[in-house]
């Protein structure tokens, strides 16, 4: 166990993408999903990954960090190329071993596939990486406001979420305290079969429920001996505002939209 | 079972930017049986010490020994469930682990793991509650439906019904009121002396470290600050204050005596009644004998 982890990765830094405006960010990473649609042939795709390198290099987040935020989805995107391969009928056969063809067209469409998700999880854990968890509740909190007009509880659930987040470390601490403690007690976690191994698990997680519960509990009441009384008439210590680069960031995203849609195929 | 650190280093992190030494160079030897307090700051390594005596944490640099156990660096022991059975740890606040439906399925979980058989566990159990100072009719009821003191108590016994040979504490009366925190040392000092146990306690209090141990270490940034039996130690007031620890309140009041009286009372570690009856001959003959 060690308390290497760092939150929610954020990698800090001065770039242009951290400086930008949370929200702007949220908003440009939504429309970017829509818009991975869009291209289907070679210049469209290229757009598409010029624009998610420059995001890359601007941020000036080192390569090994965006690398290791992809290593769990790697699986998927070879697990996605090779299903192409396999399943698409299209095109000219290229290869034949014994009664098993690969198509041209499963080629092409195994690359377009695992591109895209290879770009949206690059776009999205740029977020993650240049943004603080803090800096993303205000944004959805700013963002979710208008749906106060229905009695949706958005600073609750802002709030909610600040809370975990600022919760995690002292989580992991406390699993490691525990998880000593059972040590002492001839727990094993590391050896033995699945079944031993999630039957270990037990005498960590019900004292760490136990204490999670606890601590709720008591926050709940810090938070109102000093007057915590929800969102009504709160302000805020970091206000959000959009600059112009917020501004040149959106125009350069309209112009990547329209070179799309002018080079895609129909 | 005899203990020794032999330069022991430790360092989290090490090779990364976040690497930081938690003790160093550390050299101590304590001999079987005895009573040792390690006093320290918050930060000075007392916990990262006491990880090493049963493989939690594993020296960095240098060897330690617990017996026929050898922790060195880079070289995971085969026997780590022995030295655990053989080394029994009550951690700060103790009762954060307890889990189980019931206290008697609670203080069974740890023999259980080292593979004590049920009829031993059984009458292990019998002997202990009432050493810890629980009465048998608690053992049916869910451990989160007990007191504190209790649960502290049920935790205990859960680390004491494995019978280690050493048994380490670290803050065993923290948050606990002032009689709870006196009964439980109590208990942990007749424990030691019946079963002839090497007790290792971490503490913050001078009284309980001059009331209990044989051997005092004090521990400062990750270093051996000080060692020796209690009274050569705490009679260094300066040496003591340099590093912000104060002396017992005893002490205190012997260095108080001697500015108001103009007199010098030895201090060897007397209890209250003695140092009264010290002040005493005194008042009354002009001197003391020894």
């Amino acid at each position: 166990m060690n308390n290497t982890l760092i939150i929610g990765q954020y990698v800090p830094g001065n770039s242009l993408v951290h400086k930008l405006d949370p929200r702007t960010k949220i908003t440009l990473i939504f429309f970017f999903v829509f818009i991975v649609f869009l291209a289907n042939n070679v210049v469209s795709y290229s757009i598409l990954a010029l624009f998610a390198l420059a995001s890359m290099v601007t941020s000036r987040v080192p390569i090994r960090f965006i690398m290791k935020g992809l290593t769990p989805v790697w699986f998927l995107i070879v697990f996605t190329f090779i299903l192409h391969i396999i399943v698409t009928k299209e095109g000219t056969v290229w290869l034949e071993i014994y009664s098993f063809q690969i198509y041209s067209g499963g080629v092409f469409q195994g690359i377009a596939i695992s591109l895209r998700f290879f770009l949206l999880i690059l776009i999205t854990s740029l977020l993650t990486l240049t943004t603080t968890p803090i800096e993303i509740t205000d944004a959805i909190e700013d963002m979710l406001h208008p749906l106060k007009k229905v009695k949706f509880p958005v600073h609750e659930l802002a709030l909610m979420m600040s809370i975990s987040l600022r919760f995690i470390p002292t989580l992991m601490q406390e699993t490691e305290k525990i998880s000593k403690a059972q040590a002492s007690r001839g727990v094993d976690f590391r050896t033995g079969s699945i079944k031993d191994r999630a039957k270990a698990v037990v005498p960590l997680l019900i004292p760490l429920f136990v204490s999670a519960f606890k601590r709720a509990e008591e926050l709940a009441m810090a938070m109102e001996a000093r007057g915590y009384k929800g969102g009504e008439g709160r302000t805020k210590l970091r206000e959000l505002k959009i600059n112009a680069r917020d501004i040149a960031v959106y125009l350069l995203f309209i112009a990547v939209i329209a070179g799309l849609l002018l080079t895609r195929g129909y | 079972m005899d203990i020794t650190f032999n330069n022991v280093s430790y360092i989290y992190q090490e090779n990364s930017p976040f690497a930081h030494k938690a003790i160093e160079d550390l050299n101590f030897h304590i001999p079987s049986g005895s009573f040792v307090a390690v006093i320290g700051h918050t930060g000075s390594g007392k916990s990262t010490l006491i990880q090493h005596l049963n493989g939690l944490a594993m020296p960095s640099r240098g060897e330690v020994t617990i017996g026929d156990f050898h922790l060195k660096a880079k070289e995971k022991p085969k026997n780590m469930r022995e030295l655990r059975s053989k080394v029994g740890v009550v951690f700060q606040y103790p009762e954060h682990q307890l889990f189980e439906e019931t206290v008697v399925k609670d203080i069974a979980f740890g023999p259980e793991n080292f593979g004590v058989e049920k009829a031993v566990i059984e009458e292990r159990i019998r002997d202990i509650i009432p050493a810890v100072g629980l009465s048998e009719d608690i053992l049916e009821r869910s451990p989160f439906d007990l007191s504190g003191g209790q649960m502290r108590r049920v935790a205990i016994a859960g680390v004491m019904a494995v019978q280690p040979e050493v048994l380490v504490l670290d803050e065993p009366t923290a948050g606990l009121d002032p009689r709870g925190q006196k009964e439980i040392l109590q208990m942990f000092y007749e424990l030691h002396k019946r079963q002839g146990l090497t007790t290792i306690l971490v503490t913050h209090s001078m009284e309980d470290a001059l009331k209990y141990a044989d051997h005092v270490l004090i521990m400062n940034k990750g270093k051996k600050y000080m060692e020796g039996n209690p009274v050569e130690v705490f009679t260094q007031k300066d040496a003591l204050h340099k590093v912000q620890l104060d002396v017992p309140e005893s002490v205190a009041f012997l260095s108080k005596f001697e500015k108001r009286f103009k007199y010098s009372l030895p201090f060897k570690g007397q209890t209250v009644d003695e140092m009264a009856e010290d002040i005493r001959r005194v008042v009354q003959g002009g001197r003391i004998d020894e």
